[in-house]
């Protein structure tokens, strides 16, 4: 192979993806969980752009400009949902979040 | 086997993104977390240099690792939070199950990506001279590196979308008003500065 192509970037997607997901599920601060849902979606923009690229057409990179939007309005909503979790309950890890327990 | 520059460049940054991921969710001091993510978004947006797509590599070094990530480090150093201790990492029956799931959602993933990924590559040539028929029929906007596209595709086809991204930016910015506004009868001191502070978040996107 002399060049890299569309595949390529899909696998660093993918890994991209991959980590943002265990990020998700294996820990337990909150702050964190928060950062790894943001590389997960810098993964979906980057296959995105990929195939954007690779078929010529601008819709995949219009795409990824919302995603971005949604991203950063994401972000600080979580964020302010978690100062006021923490004002409450004087912590970020999961485990301490069992208002709903039972 | 020689490798050519944008070849070389690619593997490097794809290295960084990847690698600066995986320090993301490593490390015990959030601090660090922060600072590892900051290095994978420029990662990615070294990437979206070499897909040609320069207006989301100057857009995702400003939004992200510009705005949100100060955000984080601000909301980290205001709740002051240490690094995680370790004696809540003994395996119960919950976190072995979790890192099941998450272990067998990888795999399907990397075997999907495996899979699919020769059907993606036989469909056009190669990414860096897409002839005419590989072009997608019916899209009104052809791929090109300038800024001047995006506004035509943004302001034609997606006009209706980009009103819904301005609203829900707005949406966002008075909820986050309205839930770090101080409550009547509660005396805490600290909250009026990260409310100003978090309300003046949303707006540099909207320009």
């Amino acid at each position: 192979m002399d060049t890299i192509g569309v595949q390529d970037f899909l696998v660093v997607a993918v890994l991209l993806f991959s980590v943002g997901f265990l990020g998700v599920v294996l820990r337990r601060n909150l702050l964190l969980v928060l950062m790894s849902l943001e590389l997960m979606l810098n993964a979906i923009n980057v296959a995105l752009v990929a195939f954007s690229r690779h078929s010529a057409n601008m819709d995949g990179s219009l795409f990824v400009f919302f995603i971005m939007t949604v991203a950063a309005a994401e972000v600080t909503v979580g964020l302010a949902l978690l100062v006021a979790l923490y004002k409450k309950r004087q912590s970020v890890f999961s485990e301490h979040m069992t208002l709903l327990k039972n | 086997m020689n490798l050519s520059l944008v070849d070389f460049l690619f593997y490097v940054f794809a290295t960084i993104s990847v690698g600066g991921g995986l320090a993301v969710i490593l490390s015990r001091n959030p601090v660090t977390a922060a600072m590892f993510m900051i290095l994978s978004l420029v990662g990615v947006a070294s990437l979206f240099v070499l897909l040609e797509a320069f207006f989301l590599a100057v857009l995702q070094v400003l939004v992200y690792a510009g705005a949100v990530m100060v955000l984080f480090l601000f909301i980290i150093m205001l709740m002051d939070v240490g690094p995680e201790s370790g004696k809540g990492t003994a395996l119960s029956k919950k976190r072995l199950l979790s890192g099941f799931v998450a272990v067998l959602g990888v795999g399907f993933l990397t075997v999907l990506t495996l899979e699919y990924s020769g059907v993606a590559a036989d469909s056009g040539a190669n990414w860096q001279d897409v002839s005419e028929e590989t072009r997608v029929e019916g899209a009104n906007v052809v791929f090109s590196k300038s800024v001047k596209s995006f506004g035509y595709g943004l302001f034609t086809k997606y006009m209706l979308p980009l009103q819904v991204a301005g609203f829900l930016l707005l949406a966002a910015m008075v909820g986050v008003i309205v839930l770090s506004k101080k409550k009547k009868g509660e005396s805490n001191d600290e909250d009026t500065e990260d409310s100003s502070l978090e309300s003046s978040v949303p707006q540099p996107e909207e320009a």
